[in-house]
């Protein structure tokens, strides 16, 4: 803290109205929402909601979507690694171009995402077309829908894991090289296991992001129930048949998860300050 | 061993490892982000500029971009005006449950989108807790233009707030202080001293606020009736026009927000170019 202890008597002007402002906002438009959630299905009682989480359709549901989010976040990892290892590393034509080119994801509409994808991976699409030949059938499938997913989730693991490269101690690396360990050894020993809270703190922002992913799964899924319906599109029909039960029920095991996975986040985040001592 | 050069991120990786990865990089950066991208634009003027203008002069098209207006001019000013007010409390008081509440104003990143519209029927639908009073007055919320403005509202409460509060937590508050202790008013202080500060942040925090308004569908699409003409923002009529195998109008539409998710990435690397925000890790969600 910057302020001397006789400054910290006295405020600068505007607390009251600052916080009292955003009190009333964030209960209004954040806390009021969550708690007509939590609410609605706690008066439901626990037989009922579990008896919604027991149907076939449901179940499919919540495996697809948590299967295709882990393996999404998985493949996220990793070309997020290498993209942000690439980046920061390396010297190439068009790095800079890429490099803002990695938040598109971000930064385009999720439903135009969803219509582009489709008509890259349709059985009529650019790419679909050759691959339908061969057996794959990369829309109207659980492929589809991991393929959206590691379309919304990649610039999650690299915008996690690109600071922690910029961060790296070369030092370390170059002391590890002198007392005569190759450039493997250095990096599965030196470097890996100090990007490791990052790679895991990506996996679990992208996994997040996926598990609530709707726009651009929608249309490659093609939504069929018990194959292609993500967790996301249930709810909606939940909510198109008037069952706001059984949407709630849904929404609840959804919202559980991401706030576990981010609370997880946060304990990493605990983890990696304690260790370095930094903030 | 050449490795010790001067510059500290030149890597010593071994030319082919270096190929290797920025070959994988580059063919995955193309099949997943270029190529979807390019695939709007090549569909969109597939079937000649005549289809192309006629998509988008359209009334249903004309109604649903300035529905999406509306929702933007709207939330990006609040959310903008709710940014400073929690980044102002937040950074130059200390107060109990600060962190909690930084939290909090943090969420609606981590809540689904479609939940996030649930949870405004759940409120303000017919059978919600405030929808037979505001039926009273004759306002209708959900299925109608209101709900519409509100989900997104809440799917952007946080950007504003959440470029600011780092920037403003790394200042300090020296300068106000000595503002306010040279008989400066607040609002003064607030205006001449910390706004010229965190202007970058906060031109930052409205692109990406603006960039999400404009392209948010799943908490609109639960909350909208998708009557076009309209309940339907851009995104809606994207869908609708989709499922009514038009294409060639979906794409079109689908150009002018690629094109303005374009802008915002240029945008954005040119102001994070002045705040120097890449240590920061802004994409966290919490």
């Amino acid at each position: 803290m910057s302020v001397t202890g006789t400054m910290q008597a006295r405020r600068l002007p505007g607390f009251g109205l600052t916080l009292g402002f955003t009190l009333f906002y964030v209960t209004l438009m954040i806390a009021l929402p969550i708690a007509a959630l939590l609410l609605k299905a706690s008066a439901v009682s626990t037989t009922e909601l579990i008896e919604t989480l027991k149907s076939p359709r449901v179940q499919a549901s919540l495996r697809l979507t948590f299967g295709a989010s882990v393996l999404a976040a998985l493949i996220n990892t990793f070309f997020g690694f290498v993209a942000a290892w690439t980046l920061v590393r390396y010297r190439f034509i068009g790095r800079r171009m890429i490099d803002s080119l990695i938040d598109l994801p971000f930064a385009m509409p999720t439903a135009v995402s969803g219509i582009a994808l489709m008509a890259i991976y349709a059985p009529t699409g650019l790419i679909g077309q050759h691959l339908i030949p061969w057996g794959i059938k990369t829309a109207i499938s659980p492929l589809g829908v991991l393929i959206a997913l590691v379309f919304i989730g990649f610039p999650f693991a690299v915008r996690t894991i690109q600071p922690a490269i910029e961060e790296l101690d070369i030092e370390a690396e170059q002391a590890s090289a002198s007392l005569g360990a190759s450039r493997l050894q250095t990096f599965t020993r030196v470097t890996l296991p100090s990007l490791l809270p990052a790679a895991l703190t990506g996996f679990t922002l992208a996994l997040a992001r996926a598990l609530g992913e709707y726009g651009s799964v929608i249309f490659i899924a093609g939504n069929l129930p018990m194959r292609t319906e993500i967790a996301s599109l249930l709810i909606v029909s939940r909510l198109d048949e008037n069952d706001v039960v059984g949407a709630c029920a849904i929404a609840v095991v959804m919202l559980t998860a991401t706030f576990g996975l981010l609370l997880g986040i946060q304990a990493i985040q605990w983890f990696i300050q304690r260790k370095t001592g930094r903030n | 061993m050449s490795s010790t050069e001067g510059f500290s991120h030149e890597s010593r990786d071994p030319k082919w490892v270096q190929f290797l990865l920025i070959g994988l990089t580059l063919g995955f950066v193309f099949l997943l982000l270029i190529l979807p991208l390019g695939v709007i634009f090549w569909e969109a003027f597939r079937k000649g500029i005549k289809t192309y203008a006629l998509a988008l002069s359209d009334r249903n098209a004309q109604s649903a971009i300035a529905l999406t207006l509306l929702a933007t001019a709207i939330s990006v000013p609040v959310n903008m005006f709710f940014g400073l007010a929690a980044a102002w409390a937040t950074t130059k008081y200390s107060f109990r449950g600060k962190s909690l509440l930084i939290s909090i104003i943090d969420l609606p990143f981590a809540i689904s989108p479609v939940i996030a519209g649930l949870m405004l029927i759940l409120l303000y639908g017919i059978h919600g807790w405030f929808g037979s009073t505001l039926q009273s007055f004759g306002l209708q919320v959900i299925f109608a233009v209101p709900g519409v403005v509100l989900a997104t509202m809440f799917v952007t409460v946080p950007f504003v707030a959440r470029e600011l509060i780092p920037v403003m937590q790394e200042q300090g508050s020296e300068q106000e202080w000595a503002a306010v202790s040279l008989g400066a008013s607040g609002w003064q202080t607030f205006v001449k001293v910390t706004l010229p500060n965190i202007r970058w942040a906060l031109l930052y925090g409205v692109l990406l606020c603006s960039a999400r308004a404009m392209g948010e569908f799943g908490a609109v699409s639960v909350v909208s009736s998708n009557i076009r003409g309209l309940t339907n923002t851009l995104p809606l009529q994207i869908d609708a026009l989709y499922n009514d195998y038009n294409a060639p109008a979906a794409f079109a539409l689908s150009s002018i927000l690629a094109s303005l998710s374009i802008l915002t990435l240029i945008a954005k690397s040119w102001l994070e170019a002045r705040i120097d925000y890449r240590s920061k890790d802004k994409e966290e969600l919490l």
